[in-house]
């Protein structure tokens, strides 16, 4: 809030109006109505199109035996234990590749690791099922001559969330290795030089220079990437069309087929919200947790 | 680690080395191969011309790239203009209830859009704006992240600047477009690039708010065609093919918005 009470004192609301009206009415419209009237559906058995009548709790109550529901939100915190730490540990592993090289080469890494991140999904999928569809395809390939015969990664339910797990860290990655990349170009050269001269090799230089540094960007990666991929829809709902639904479904997509494909705009709202709470739970850790190292 | 040759011949940095390369090597490849895959197996160049003049002209690529450039367009200028302006008056006016609004922003990161699908869809039927380019870009608008970024920009801005123009008669508009804005061009173009890139993958909205194919964003019609053969792979390339050109002419500046984006809402 630096700034905030140096300004001038007098109040000027005409000055400020129209330039805060159109950002105001934006947000009002757009998501401050459209979050409290979430909140009124989920009281409601409205459809997708047409309000409802108010039915009270009923719409939580559901949520409690509904099957499908805790389906979706274990499927989404299988995917969030199979993405967040891995990709955030492989975002580190791959930031200190960037960061020993030097010049064009150490552009062309960092493109190469960046570049995915920059691809609508739906070109993310369909280079993803190409891969792996055919015994003609390479990984295809290779898992047949590995195995004897092809693996179908994107119709059993053992295989399908670890490999849209792969999939994300492949596509996202980009931007954890950014973020990395700035926490190891501030830490000053010349600790590591004092340690070289202390002759502590290269593990002892990530143990007790690198790593300790790191933690706070680490923290702050972590917890993007929870509350992002928490959210998850896009590149699951594009892999499942060949899935066993109740292995692929995610809270999003579960929200999505129970208000347009079974029109329960009222039932899907009562999901949303916990959707909600399940964000908003991870976004207060977040804050928690950046505060802690801030004051330290 | 003792210098000289027994540097060069150190095991641990050529294993580090190989793991490196091992490591680029993987992230390459799928796109490298989807690349070449779309050559065909005949002869590179004429394959190559082949499938992509196929999916250029027997499919409604055009059109669909027209949907993606206007709607992503008009996000990108929306958010701009509303959210430079916004943040000039939060930071540079008093007025009632910009505590409010300032805190509304920051406190907006909590609820996740995705829930918001169902009365966005409500919203924008009512409107009658389903199959529109409008009804694509309103829900798209909110960007509180623009706002924190420029809000926080125009703070470092020396007060006397401001305050000199001020006192010369000129008005907050005025001191907006003719200082601050242009004080901080590098900001907007950066800003204005990942809105672009964000509008132009979006995926869960553009995909629910049309179902006429002639007004799909192209991201949403590949995924809508599903011929996963070579020219679904090349329909799928070109559709990543305007963000990856925007990413390589703007490097430095892409990844600048993108590490600023976090690093202004963790100072915020």
């Amino acid at each position: 809030m630096a700034g905030m009470d140096s300004q001038r004192d007098r109040k000027d609301n005409r000055a400020a109006l129209p330039l805060v009206l159109p950002f105001v009415l934006v947000y009002a419209a757009l998501f401050i109505y459209p979050s409290l009237q979430m909140l009124a559906t989920s009281f409601t058995d409205g459809a997708l199109t047409k309000q409802g009548a108010w039915v009270g709790l009923a719409n939580y109550e559901r949520l409690l035996s509904d099957r499908g529901f805790g389906a979706a939100l274990r499927n989404t915190l299988y995917f969030v234990a199979l993405t967040v730490v891995p990709g955030t540990l492989v975002g580190l592993a791959l930031a200190m590749v960037v960061n020993r090289l030097r010049g064009y080469w150490q552009a062309i890494a960092l493109s190469v690791f960046f570049v995915p991140y920059i691809l609508p999904v739906s070109t993310v999928t369909s280079i993803a099922y190409l891969l792996t569809d055919s015994p003609n395809s390479p990984l295809g390939g290779l898992a047949q001559a590995a195995n004897g015969t092809t693996i179908p990664v994107w119709s059993s339910a053992a295989w399908f969330m670890p490999s849209v797990a792969v999939l994300t860290i492949w596509w996202t990655v980009g931007f954890s290795v950014l973020l990395f990349l700035a926490g190891l170009r501030a830490i000053p050269k010349n600790l590591y030089e004092a340690a070289q001269l202390d002759g502590a090799g290269r593990w002892a230089q990530l143990r007790w220079i690198t790593w300790p540094l790191l933690k706070p960007i680490t923290i702050l990666v972590l917890t993007i990437q929870l509350i992002l991929q928490v959210r998850v829809f896009d590149q699951v709902y594009l892999m499942a069309s060949q899935a066993p639904s109740r292995s692929a479904t995610v809270l999003v997509h579960y929200i999505y087929s129970v208000a347009f494909q079974r029109n329960q705009a009222g039932y899907a709202s009562a999901v949303a919200v916990a959707l909600f709470f399940i964000v908003l739970a991870f976004v207060v850790l977040q804050f928690q947790l950046l505060r802690i190292r801030r004051a330290k | 680690m003792s210098g000289g040759l027994g540097r060069r011949w150190d095991l641990g940095g050529l294993a580090l080395w190989v793991a490196s390369l091992v490591l680029v090597g993987l992230w390459a490849f799928p796109l490298a191969w989807a690349i070449f895959a779309t050559a065909g197996p005949a002869d590179a160049t004429a394959g190559f011309f082949r499938t992509y003049s196929n999916v250029l002209f027997s499919t409604d690529l055009g059109r669909w790239y027209l949907n993606s450039i206007v709607t992503s367009g008009g996000v990108t200028l929306f958010v701009i203009a509303i959210s430079s302006t916004c943040g000039y008056a939060i930071s540079q006016i008093a007025f009632a209830g910009r505590r409010l609004l300032w805190y509304g922003i920051l406190g907006s990161f909590m609820i996740p859009v995705q829930a918001l699908i169902v009365n966005h869809f409500f919203l924008i039927y009512q409107w009658g704006l389903l199959n529109t380019w409008l009804g694509v870009i309103l829900p798209q608008l909110i960007a509180p992240i623009a706002v924190i970024v420029y809000k926080q920009f125009f703070d470092s801005i020396p007060q006397e600047l401001g305050e000199a123009a001020f006192l010369d008669g000129a008005k907050h508009w005025q001191i907006f477009l003719k200082i601050y804005l242009p004080m901080n061009w590098g900001v907007t173009v950066a800003l204005a690039i990942i809105v672009f890139i964000g509008a132009w993958n979006a995926f869960l909205w553009p995909f629910l708010a049309v179902t006429k194919p002639e007004m799909m964003n192209v991201t949403v019609s590949i995924a809508q065609i599903r011929s996963y053969g070579v020219s679904g792979l090349a329909a799928a390339l070109m559709a990543g093919l305007p963000v990856v050109v925007i990413y390589l002419l703007f490097q430095r500046r892409v990844t600048e918005a993108v590490t600023l984006s976090v690093a202004e809402k963790d100072e915020a």
